[in-house]
């Protein structure tokens, strides 16, 4: 089950939340759908159409950062929500984020749209190795 | 935190409160708003006195509250020489601002026809995630539209010759500079153009209440002239061009600190030299989203005219649907001011807070010289909202700035559990204000209670002297994005 949670008493008029992931992959892939539940019910998002990504960057709040700028872009440029992602990061001399993700149209009849995400800030923006698995905390400007 | 009162609804954070304040900042609020302010907007608005070449202070409206970087309501001014220009003291929305216009209908005439009009306006104005526009653009054609922005709407059939002079700077603010604006921020706005977007944006008719003016003379030139008058307000920005603009940008600048060795407290108040090829190219693109903000408000007063002449039978202009004002609220402007005592020319970032030049500033319309800049002050979709003027003071005390809403006091996700979207429309209906909204969920995030209360963030700075009221509106019908 993906694992976050959404944060009240930070940055009250957007959206805050801390994510959680065994692997760095999986951490990134939460974030990824909490981003989308902030805009849609993704229960109702189905697979039907996919795009492939790749990212790079010299550390790990950038790569979290260009990602998901990247979803909040192909969002309003292909008018699609994202709800399945298929991640893998490596590191070389920078990080390199690679994968699939997949979506649906956007549709009202048949989704439960909440409300847009513009962009993700950098405001308390933080990617941290715990003793046990990955954390992640993001605020939303929405 | 050490804060001091200066005087009335003056309070002052000195220099010595944090390491690397160049300038005290100061907040405007009443004790009460005081009290309640969000601790976060202290943080902040200290972080912000710490940015280069930052002059006379950082300053915080009364409706200010924890945003990202600078606090919502956060006004700074920089030279131009020593300062910078930073995305996160604009936001993501550029030239997310309000425009009012009024009519010749009155309360009793629209009654009849309230259900049908709110019908009418949401299927002609695009609302929501995903949402595209009726107006086709090119690659070309968008280009064009950065440049001249309101003017491109007028040449193309989207409004009035009239409209440009009732609009802050025209709608068309010059220096625009569509080569450092990215593929991608094409992409994403091309098809937006007159769509609302989500979030607290919204297209709202309103009733003045006609019984309680504030300030005769400003009412008149705004067109006030009958007993609970119509008027419509509509709430958005640049949309998903502006926030592409300011997400690219944000992230060349936080390469370009290393390069220009600027360090910052908060990395969304990532910046760069104003005068560096970066700081220029970023104000180049921050301006074609500006006037993209302004077209789509334009455009949408279009369709909101349509929607009335096809509703009440009569041409726009024969209903008087002038613009009383457009304000842009999520901006950085070029602009002279008081620094110790000296006329100089700033770069003013406005983030949540709203232009208040006061009477016979040459930049205010020839139209309303004499009373100061018409202000536009939104409120939640459920309270009133107000019309001001900008004042003299304002050019004194706040680099002729004042506050631009009511400003959040509860989270999303807080409101939602307080109320739900479907139960707040029916009593929405049941006090007389018609909704019609594209997700529940969004109405509900919305609900008045998350919200201060406006008709004493208003009176601060009506107290504080930073602008006047003139009226108060009553919403009686909303679209919601």
């Amino acid at each position: 089950m993906p694992n976050f949670k959404f944060l009240e008493d930070i940055a009250i008029a957007d959206a805050a939340f801390e994510a959680y992931g065994d692997t760095l992959e999986e951490l990134f892939e939460t974030c990824a759908l909490a981003t989308f539940e902030v805009m849609v019910d993704t229960k109702h998002v189905k697979p039907k159409q996919k795009e492939e990504i790749l990212i790079k960057d010299l550390n790990l709040d950038d790569l979290l950062f260009d990602f998901i700028s990247e979803l909040v872009y192909l969002k309003d440029a292909q008018k699609v929500f994202f709800s399945k992602f298929d991640l893998k990061i490596s590191k070389n001399e920078e990080y390199s984020l690679k994968g699939t993700i997949w979506g649906e149209k956007i549709d009202y009849k048949k989704q439960e749209v909440r409300r847009d995400v513009k962009a993700i800030t950098y405001h308390m923006l933080e990617v941290k190795k715990m003793d046990n698995g990955w954390r992640a905390q993001v605020i939303l400007d929405t | 935190m050490q804060v001091k009162k200066i005087e009335d609804y003056i309070w002052e954070i000195p220099v010595t409160e944090k390491e690397g304040m160049r300038v005290p900042a100061r907040i405007i609020a009443s004790e009460k708003i005081m009290k309640e302010m969000d601790q976060g907007v202290y943080n902040q608005i200290t972080n912000v006195a710490c940015l280069p070449g930052i002059q006379n202070y950082a300053y915080c409206m009364p409706d200010g509250h924890w945003g990202y970087g600078f606090p919502i309501g956060g006004v700074a001014a920089f030279d131009l020489k020593e300062g910078v220009i930073s995305p996160g003291g604009i936001g993501f929305d550029i030239n997310c601002g309000v425009r009012s216009v009024r009519t010749n209908l009155i309360l009793e005439e629209l009654k009849p026809k309230l259900n049908e009009l709110m019908d009418t306006l949401y299927r002609l104005v695009p609302a929501g995630v995903g949402s595209t526009g009726f107006v086709k653009l090119n690659i070309e054609r968008f280009k064009e539209l950065m440049v001249k922005g309101v003017d491109w709407c007028i040449q193309n059939g989207y409004g009035w010759e009239e409209d440009r002079e009732r609009i802050e700077q025209g709608g068309r603010i010059p220096g625009a500079n569509p080569e450092k604006v990215s593929q991608k921020a094409i992409s994403r706005g091309v098809d937006q153009l007159g769509t609302l977007g989500s979030g607290n944006h919204y297209l709202e008719v309103q009733v003045a209440q006609t019984d309680r003016i504030f300030h005769p003379e400003a009412a008149k030139l705004f067109g006030i002239d009958r007993p609970n008058q119509i008027f419509v307000m509509i709430h958005c920005g640049s949309r998903g061009f502006g926030h592409q603009i300011a997400t690219d940008y944000l992230r060349i600048f936080t390469e370009a600190m290393r390069k220009y060795n600027i360090k910052v407290l908060d990395k969304e108040l990532a910046c760069a030299p104003y005068n560096s090829p970066e700081g220029q190219d970023y104000y180049g693109a921050m301006v074609c989203a500006a006037n993209s903000a302004f077209a789509n408000r334009q455009v949408i007063l279009h369709q909101v005219r349509e929607a009335f002449s096809r509703v009440f039978h009569k041409d726009p202009k024969d209903l008087g649907m002038h613009i009383v004002y457009d304000v842009a609220h999520n901006i950085a402007k070029l602009e002279e001011h008081l620094v110790n005592g000296e006329k100089k020319k700033v770069l003013v970032h406005r983030k949540g807070a709203t232009r208040s030049f006061g009477p016979g500033h040459p930049d205010v319309p020839a139209f309303y010289r004499s009373i100061g800049q018409p202000v536009i002050v939104g409120g939640s979709m459920e309270t009133a909202s107000y019309l001001l003027v900008g004042s003299q003071r304002a050019m004194e005390m706040t680099m002729g700035s004042t506050l631009h809403g009511s400003g959040r006091t509860m989270s999303r996700e807080a409101a939602k559990r307080k109320v739900r979207g479907y139960e707040l429309m029916k009593s929405m209906e049941e006090r007389g204000i018609i909704v019609r909204a594209v997700s529940m969920p969004g109405l509900a995030e919305e609900a008045g209670i998350a919200y201060k209360n406006i008709s004493e963030v208003v009176d601060a700075v009506d107290c504080a002297g930073i602008s006047r009221k003139v009226i108060e509106l009553r919403p009686v019908g909303n679209i919601k994005g």
